[in-house]
């Protein structure tokens, strides 16, 4: 078991009257970046959310480091070392990007060496280091909130579509600072729609459609073979041709 | 031919009916039955309570929308009544014109307070009518010239409708039959017959939308119904029923003034009967209003009775005063949003086999 | 990726648009001098300006709770008079007691008096807070209806628990000594009283603002206000956040009603509700959750209310429901508008 961080068994979640999870089982093995991949609606978001108890699961249990984390609030689970980039970016626009940083150091004050490595990661974040984080580009608050999850060292790091709507040099820079942040012994946890980025950096992979997940399995298996992609390409990705 | 009357919105508990049959023949019949100034008073105070409790639940039940500007449209009803016949002589064209004019101011004030507030939410439009309605309040006792003030307004209503009218000389049941009488049964016609409208209101497909929007305003708006709209009409409605109820009060109580219909006293009694009675159905309108003020004519002695026994216990007589009931009533009223948030009907229903 | 390629979006703003920004700011000012124009007289222009100021910073200190707390957690309490009428009654009952020191000439027992009273409303009004959050706020969470309906019964208990302990009378109490008689400036004569409620009013913003722009609970709350999920998300509990905050804003509340008390002179359990009336208003002119526009909505009000009691004393209350119609028209949503991530 020690090789899978994340463990995710029969997870159903409810928002409203609407059934979004209906059984989830999702492993994410130590060290590397897992892609989820899969169309709009089939439970992606719902799942890391479901994960950083932002909805409660209603069966199913969840495992972190084999610790059950289902049904702790969000600080705890946050607390634990799982941090989280939501699809909406959630910077505080009415602070700076100081500011922002300040907060997500929550344990200790800044540590100034890692900072520095951020910023060589994310230019932006030095140069902007006293802006209001509401003045910044899309991709600048991109960069602004990755660089908020790995302030301080995590585990495990839960990303939703960092390059959603990004012009194509920041989804390199993007693709590089977390291909650079694999090396440092964090997990992620990746969803996205782009399979030509998720290809270049997924280990493994899990595709998930209403509420399931129906493949997971090593990434490169699934680049090189193109009759599985086919089908579950033209599931996850036919909605963004 | 009973349910076509009641909109097809049968009281559906048995427990329930055999109630509002108690009330509404006590009320019927109140003259005969409880004989006494006092029980008339009560009687005539708790059928025009039903229709204003009622009007509220328009809002605060089917509609989903908190506003603290009820009493305001009730008085403006009843000063509507009491200006016109100060004015313009006790007859009954003033009396008319004046509850016609009541409910029209009232229907333009609901619509200019609704279609400011209402775009925004449910807290918002609180706040907006309780600051508009205190504004209200205070103008309306500045206005002496007008409005008599704190003092209010006494005036004379039509003759046939003042105990110096006597229709038949002898005693009928023991009851003088005269102008006082007459007067309660227009009360008490006049608001069987604002109950009955306001259920075939909230039971016509207006009333089914109003509770679409209330239990899910976004997805109404999806679905396409205007959800501003229909909460200012529900707003105009109610109010122009509160109006009405304040003129029964004005022609009952042949006096006006602030305190009997503008005080935020008024308006958490509202509060407390319809929630208590039970939201979102008007009956618990008529058991919340009929249960309030009978406590509050009678449990206040039962609690002076009380006081006296426990007057030994410092603390504890205090607290059982006759003046602390409110005390109660407020625990009372946190306890049923908490756990009956349906109130005595919804207990009642839901206790049903 | 180059330097060049992400420019900071920070433009020129130009400057029609820098002047209505700046606008809410000179509100202020304008009324001022509206006032002037209106009053004529010079010497009642001050004397009325003072007491705006004074009446909008006592409005303020008592509103300023009840914002933040529905900004961070989307909670209005109904209730938030109660703590008013708790905090002017703990303190009167406080100075009664110390009889011997507000009667004394000393400027310092004066205080020392008056200091104390504070601290205790303060205290109680703030473990008030506490027990009001736990147990009439918590269990109706997200459920606006509820919310009004609760919080408004817990108003009801809450002044009816005064008239059990303090009695069913209003109390009178003289300020000390030292908060009594006026100030001649030339032609105008300004209490002394109201020039301390400003000096304390101020004070508080001051010190409220550099809370929230310097320390790392000010973030929290600016950051809890814009998307409270997030702030969970990066470690935070944000009820405890809540509960902090409810609290220091019930003894805000209490502070209010002392400060308001002393300058009435005379508290009755139904003053919490009748300024309520005042504090929503200013609320809602400033906009649900901005500290700023609390500010200022509070220093108009307290302006206005004072010019039209002398101008028209009929309409004072109405002209301030007209001041908050008229700025709705302007900005809907209130003066500043909190931005909210969902």
């Amino acid at each position: 078991m020690a090789d899978n961080l994340l463990t995710v068994s029969g997870v159903h979640t409810l928002i409203g009257p609407y059934h979004i999870l209906q059984g989830v089982d999702l492993v994410v093995p130590e060290g590397g970046v897992t892609v989820l991949l899969g169309r709009n609606g089939a439970g992606k978001t719902t799942t890391l959310r479901t994960i950083m108890g932002l909805w409660n699961a209603s069966q199913g249990e969840i495992r972190f480091d084999d610790h059950l984390i289902t049904g702790l609030d969000t600080p705890d689970i946050s607390r634990r070392g799982i941090a989280y980039v939501p699809e909406d970016m959630g910077v505080f626009t009415d602070l700076t990007v100081a500011e922002n940083m300040t907060l997500a150091a929550a344990n200790a004050p800044i540590d100034q060496k890692r900072l520095g490595w951020i910023k060589a990661l994310f230019p932006p974040i030095g140069t902007f280091w006293n802006a209001s984080a509401g003045t910044l580009s899309g991709g600048q608050k991109q960069m602004l909130s990755v660089a908020r999850a790995i302030i301080e060292p995590r585990r495990l790091i839960l990303i939703d579509e960092p390059t959603k709507g990004l012009a194509p040099a920041i989804i390199k820079a993007m693709t590089d600072a977390l291909r650079e942040l694999k090396e440092t012994d964090t997990t992620i946890l990746l969803v996205e729609q782009n399979f030509a980025m998720a290809s270049t950096i997924g280990d493994t992979v899990a595709v998930m459609d209403d509420g399931r997940i129906i493949h997971s399995g090593v990434m490169r298996e699934l680049t090189e073979d193109d009759a599985m992609q086919e089908k579950l390409m033209g599931l996850s990705l036919e909605a963004h041709q | 031919m009973l349910t076509r009357l009641l909109s097809g919105d049968t009281p559906r508990s048995g427990l329930l009916t055999v109630l509002l049959l108690i009330v509404l023949i006590s009320l019927a019949f109140a003259p005969f039955l409880f004989p006494g100034t006092k029980s008339l008073e009560t009687a005539a105070r708790i059928c025009i309570f039903i229709v204003l409790v009622a009007s509220y639940d328009l809002l605060l039940g089917y509609s989903g929308i908190v506003s603290f500007a009820h009493t305001m449209f009730f008085g403006i009803g009843a000063y509507g009544t009491a200006l016109a016949l100060n004015t313009s002589g006790p007859n009954y064209g003033s009396l008319i014109w004046g509850t016609l004019a009541g409910a029209l101011v009232a229907a333009l004030f609901a619509l200019a307070i609704g279609l400011f507030s209402l775009r925004v939410k449910a807290i918002f439009f609180a706040m907006v009518t309780l600051a508009v309605a205190s504004a209200f309040a205070v103008f309306v006792s500045q206005m002496s010239w007008l409005t008599g003030g704190e003092d209010g307004l006494n005036y004379k209503i039509p003759r046939e409708l003042t105990p110096a009218f006597k229709l038949v000389n002898e005693k009928v049941l023991g009851v003088r039959i005269n102008g006082k009488l007459v007067a309660y049964y227009l009360v008490f016609f006049a608001s069987a017959v604002l109950f009955l409208v306001m259920l075939r209101v909230v039971n016509s497909p207006f009333g089914r939308t109003l509770k679409a929007v209330r239990d899910n305003a976004f997805r109404a708006e999806a679905i396409g119904y205007r959800v501003v709209w229909y909460r200012t009409t529900a707003t105009v409605l109610s109010a122009v029923m509160a109006a009405l109820a304040g003129s029964l009060l004005a022609i009952w109580l042949r006096y006006t003034g602030p305190a009997t219909t503008l005080s935020m006293e008024i308006m958490i009694d509202i509060l407390l009967m319809v929630v208590i009675g039970g939201m979102g159905t008007l009956y618990g309108a008529v058991l919340g209003a009929t249960l309030f003020i009978l406590a509050q004519t009678y449990l206040q002695n039962l609690m002076g009775v009380a006081a006296e026994a426990t007057s030994a216990v410092p603390l504890v007589s205090t607290l059982v005063a006759p003046e602390r009931w409110l005390l109660w009533l407020g625990v009372l009223f946190i306890l049923s949003v908490y756990f009956f948030p349906s109130g005595i009907v919804g207990r009642l229903r839901a206790g049903r086999a | 990726m180059s330097e060049t390629a992400i420019k900071p979006r920070i433009e020129k703003v130009p400057l029609r648009e820098q002047f209505f920004q700046k606008l809410p700011v000179l509100l202020v000012p304008m009324l001022a001098l509206l006032g002037l124009m209106a009053i004529g007289n010079p010497a009642s222009w001050l004397t009325l300006t003072v007491a705006g100021l004074a009446m909008g910073m006592m409005i303020f200190i008592m509103a300023s709770g009840l914002t933040v707390v529905f900004g961070l957690m989307d909670v209005i309490n109904f209730g938030h008079g109660a703590f008013v009428a708790v905090g002017a009654f703990v303190g009167f009952t406080v100075l009664a007691w110390l009889a011997g020191w507000t009667a004394s000439p000393s400027v310092m027992l004066n205080l020392a008096a008056v200091l104390i009273a504070i601290l205790a409303a303060m205290v109680v009004t703030g473990l008030l807070g506490y027990a009001f959050e736990r147990v009439i706020v918590m269990p109706v969470y997200g459920e606006h209806l509820k919310q009004i309906l609760v919080t408004m019964g817990g108003l009801i208990v809450a002044q009816q628990m005064i008239y059990v302990v303090w009695g069913p009378d209003e109390l009178h109490l003289s300020r000390p000594e030292a908060f009594q008689g006026s100030i001649v400036l030339g032609e105008a004569a300004i209490e002394k009283y109201r020039l301390v409620a400003v000096a304390i009013g101020l004070a508080l913003f001051l010190a409220m603002r550099h809370i929230l722009k310097n320390t790392k609970v000010g973030l929290l709350v600016r950051a809890g206000v814009e998307n409270g999920e997030m702030v969970e998300a990066l470690g935070y509990r944000i009820r405890r956040l809540f509960l902090i905050v409810f609290m220091t804003g019930s003894a805000l509340a209490g502070l209010g009603g002392v400060m308001w008390g002393l300058y009435q002179e005379t508290i009755t359990a139904h003053m919490g509700s009748e300024i309520m009336v005042l504090v929503f208003i200013v609320v809602i002119i400033g906009g649900l959750g901005s500290v700023e526009g609390c500010f200022i909505g509070a220093l108009l009000v307290g302006l206005l209310a004072n010019y039209t009691a002398f101008l028209a004393p009929k309409v004072a209350l109405i002209s301030t429901i007209a001041l908050m119609v008229a700025i709705l028209m302007w900005r809907p949503q209130g003066i500043y508008p909190v931005v909210k991530a969902k």
